[in-house]
Parts: C-alpha cells; structure tokens; sequence
C-alpha cells in the first residue's frame, strides 16, 4: 500500500455536547498520509472543537480517532508525540524569548538540548526571525508572533500537523510567508490538518476540503471535484457607478436567464448558464442611467461552491472572524 | 529518559519565568519579616518569644509563598493558553503536574529558611530537631503546593485565585495551632483544626523547634503525606474533568 494510501487521521462518528449544545454531532472523515486537508466552516461551526478532540485537548462523547493507526482513547499520549499543534491563538510564552520558546517546545517532546537548538536556530533562520530570537515573545508584531507559534508546533518535525487558523488577524505579508511555510511542510511530506475560514486559502493550498456547519460536515470532496460543481456557469462582474440598488431586479426580469446580485463596492454580478452576452447588458445599466466602467469575466470560485453547498455568505463569514479576532475572541 | 527532559525544562522554565524573578525573591524574603516583627511586637516577650513564634512564621512563609504563587501562574497560563502546550506534550498528566508544581515545592522550601537563617541571629538553634524539621519543611511546601494546584483548577481568572486562596489560608491560619494552641480554639470550631493538613505541620515544627509536640509524629507525618496524595489526586481528576472535558 502507498503511504499516501494510509490514513494519518480517522475519524467516526465523533460526537461532542456542551450542555444543551451539540458542537459536533456525528462527524466522519479520513485524511491520508501526506494530505494537505480543509476544514472549512463558519464561526461555532464545531472546527476548533473537532481540532481538540483529534489531538487530546477535549473529550469526544461518542466516536472514534486514530492518528496513524493510534487509538486516540486508549493511548492519546502516543499520539501526541507524533502531533504537532498551532492553535487558533498565539498561545507561547510571553516572558520568555523566541529562542527559549522554540527550545522549551522541543523539550516538551523530549528533544535533547543541541539537537533543539539547533532546530530553533534552523526555524527562526527559515521564518526570517532570527533577528528577534532574542527578545521576549511579548513584544512581537502579531505576524512574528503566528510564525514563532506555527514554528513551535514544528520544532520536533512532526509528522502530523494541525492548523487552526493560521493566517487570521495578520498582514498580507506575513499571511502569504505563513501560506508558503504550509505549502513547504507539505510538501516536504507532512500530513496537515488545516481549518480556515479564507476559502481562497484553502483553495489555494488544499488538496481535499470538508465543509463543517453546525457540527456535521455537508460536503467532503477534493478540489478538483469540487470546483467541477461549477463547469458551465459563467459569471460577469460589473463595475458600475452611480449605484446598483434597482438594477438587479431590473436585469432579472428583462434578462431571464440571468442571475444577479450586488456586491462589495457597487459591484453587479451576473451568472448564467450560458454565456454571458456583455453588450446588451451593458447598453440596458447606461439606458437606466448607470455608467458601467468595467465588465470583467469572473472564474467561478471555491466561495461559490462553499456558499451554494452551505448556504452561507463567505464574506460574512471571514467578516464576523476577523472582527472576533480582533475583539480578543477565538 | 524523554519525559523527564520536559520535566527538567518545565521546572527551569517556571524558575526563570516566575520564581526567580526579582519581586517574588523579595516577597520571599520581606513576607517572613514582616510576619516575624509582627508576632515579635505583639507578644511583647522580647526574644524569649523568637522558639514559639519560629514555627508560626516558618509555616506561613511556605503557606503564602506556594498558594500564591502556583494558583497565580497556572491561572495565569491557562487564561493565555499556553497550559494547553503542556497539556499537549506526550508526557503523563501525573508527571506533568508533578513538574509544574515542583517549582512551587522548591520555593516554598526556600522560603521557610528565611525565618530560620533570621532566627539563628537571635536564638540558640543547637536544641532544632532537624531530622524531623527538614522533611516536615517539604511536606508542608507540597500539601501547600498542591492546596494552591486544586485552587488553580477551581477558578478562571487570576483575582479568583487570590481570593479563593485566603478563603482556605486565614482559617487554616488561625485554627492549626501555629500561633494559638488548638486547645485554646472554641470546642465547636476544633473539628475544623483536624480537617486542615498545616495542623500536622505545624504540630512537628512546634516538636522540633521546642520539643512541643501534641501528637505522635509519626502519625503527623502520615497525615501530612495522605493529605499530599489526596489534594494531588483530586487535582488531577478535576483537570481531567475540566481542562480536557
């Protein structure tokens, strides 16, 4: 058999209650040796909750995980040590320095003193650190701080690693490095379990996806089958100034054919199943007084799966993230 | 061999991070004397009163020094989340904590020598049964320690660990015999003595330091050690219960 054949994750039937809430209700999945996979859902969809029970941090009521064949509720410990961990947060330790930090992570997996040192220099070196391994984890930029913390959970090489939300509440800069360290990992032969709510991130760097909602997963398929979803739809953006309010019913019901829906900035956006015909549309928003100053040809994207799958607004997603994030919540 | 290297480090790491750090080095040190001048004062004994107020100080010292400072930095770590690093390291629960608490122990251990190094100035410590002194030290620094893990897991935020610590330490302060004898304490109120594990240490400091023990020490020393593995074990169980729910 292929390693990539093996399931490094399995999961049945996982199942977590808190009180009267059922976080995750049921949830099945496999991710092979080797894979990149998505796990993509809205705030309170049961992501973090599901990332704690794989790796030991919660309790599930009902269902089974191995990590590489390990029975998690029998030998959780041994699991562990294969594991490596970035929570949601930037969780190290304030008071100490990057360098310590990275060095106190390995030792937590038993590495010996010269070999983790040697992986810290080597980490923050790779992570354009090494400037700061010196100072004290608490005055870090929020980027320095995610990349330390995605560097801790990879201080003793795992072979499976967990991601959650690495790239939430940073700059562009750091997110794209961050994006880039992920794909390295990866294809450096690490098994990654990742959860995001950028679904072009998960696009980007996934070879499967599960999407999660309310606790049960409504769709796992990979990339390729799921973008499939979207062959013969063809979308056209305008830009349109003097706002877009009215126009969209007015295209519906002249053009009925055609989809509409106003976007971010005034934008119009037009989806068919045959081809877009740009002209008329164009010559009808200048008749009703619209100035279109550009129609751009729009390649159906993975949001629109999520969003037709889950029924769920992706930008009001990564919104309502972002602002949680910012305000100090998870 | 590997568990043990997480071991080593968590304790160094806790030493740099908390213990060593120049405001709790002089809280070790300006806490013993202030209670020492305190109880100096009141009694009005000059130093005829420094071999029945030793024991007292000795205690308290170990009492605030571990309560205070493992609840504080355990809630403090779990509120920043970065407990949840150790509790994902492969090591054993048991000798995770043992580990975070050990800390603490060593602490508290250092802080009881400070009254003593202070009172070998001012009496005569040649008659100090210290065979018996030392270890009942350790054994009040880990009941006290383990006190302040089971506070750690019963709150969530810092002030609650201080608050939560004195509603155990004052009463234990008052009714264990360190500064007024329990036969001194109201009838009704002496259950509550027994129910408290600085009574046992306290009643062999009191053995050591002024031959002036009530009970038989072995069976303090028993007491002292079964209250050690109750407060550890109940911790443990309520971190598994709350902590990895």
């Amino acid at each position: 058999m292929a390693a990539e054949d093996k399931a490094a994750i399995e999961v049945r039937g996982l199942a977590k209650r808190f009180g009267e809430v059922q976080a995750v209700a049921g949830v099945d999945f496999e991710v092979r040796q080797g894979e990149l996979f998505g796990f993509l859902g809205p705030n309170g969809a049961g992501k973090t909750t599901t990332i704690n029970m794989l790796t030991g941090l919660a309790r599930p009521n009902a269902g089974t995980i191995h990590i590489a064949g390990i029975d998690c509720s029998k030998n959780p410990k041994a699991a562990q040590h294969l594991m490596g961990v970035v929570p949601d947060e930037s969780n190290l330790y304030p008071e100490l320095t990057g360098f310590d930090n990275l060095s106190f992570c390995g030792a937590l997996y038993g590495m010996a003193k010269r070999d983790r040192e040697a992986r810290a220099r080597g980490l923050l070196d790779r992570f354009g650190l090494a400037e700061a391994a010196g100072r004290k984890f608490a005055g870090y930029s929020r980027g320095m701080k995610r990349k330390l913390t995605i560097a801790a959970g990879i201080i003793h090489a795992p072979p499976i690693l967990f991601l959650d939300e690495p790239t939430t509440g940073i700059d562009v800069a750091a997110a794209r490095q961050i994006r880039q360290l992920i794909a390295d990992a990866s294809a450096g032969g690490t098994t990654i379990f990742l959860t995001t709510h950028y679904i072009e991130e998960a696009e980007r760097l996934c070879r499967r996806i599960a999407f999660i909602v309310q606790g049960r997963i409504v769709r796992t398929d990979t990339v390729e089958d799921l973008m499939r979803q979207t062959d013969g739809r063809h979308v056209v953006q305008f830009a349109v100034s003097g706002g877009a309010a009215g126009l969209c019913e007015a295209i519906r019901s002249e053009f009925a054919n055609l989809a509409c829906q106003a976007v971010t900035g005034g934008d119009l956006r037009v989806e068919s199943s045959d081809p877009v015909r740009v002209g008329p549309l164009v010559r009808f928003l200048e008749d009703r007084g619209a100035e279109v100053s550009e129609a751009r040809k729009i390649r159906p994207s993975l949001e629109d799966v999520f969003v037709e799958v889950t029924g769920i607004e992706a930008g009001a997603m990564k919104q309502e993230k972002e602002k949680a994030k910012m305000g100090g919540g998870a | 061999m590997k568990a043990w290297i997480a071991f080593w480090n968590i304790l160094v790491k806790d030493f740099r991070a908390y213990y060593l750090k120049p405001p709790n080095i002089s809280w070790g040190l300006i806490f013993p004397l202030a209670w020492t001048g305190m109880f100096f004062i009141r009694s009005g004994a000059g130093l005829d009163s420094v071999p029945a107020l030793l024991p007292g100080v000795i205690a308290v010292s170990v009492l605030f020094g571990t309560t205070s400072l493992l609840s504080v930095t355990v809630t403090f770590e779990k509120k920043g989340r970065s407990f949840e690093r150790l509790l994902l390291a492969p090591i054993p629960l048991e000798l995770l904590m043992l580990a975070k608490t050990s800390g603490a122990i060593l602490f508290g251990v250092a802080n009881a020598f400070v009254p003593v190094v202070m009172a070998a100035f001012l009496m005569d410590l040649s008659a100090v049964n210290w065979p018996t002194l030392i270890p009942a030290i350790v054994l009040i620094a880990v009941s006290s320690t383990f006190l302040g893990l089971f506070i750690a897991v019963s709150v969530s935020e810092v002030f609650e660990a201080q608050t939560f610590s004195n509603f155990f330490r004052f009463p234990m302060l008052f009714l264990c015999g360190l500064f007024f004898p329990i036969e001194q304490i109201p009838l009704w109120l002496r259950p509550l003595s027994y129910v408290m594990p600085l009574t046992y240490g306290a009643d062999v400091l009191h053995a050591s330091i002024r031959g002036a023990g009530h009970m038989p020490l072995a069976l303090d020393f028993c007491l002292l050690a079964a209250f050690c593995a109750v407060l550890f074990a109940v911790s443990l169980r309520n971190i598994r219960r709350k902590w990895i729910a």
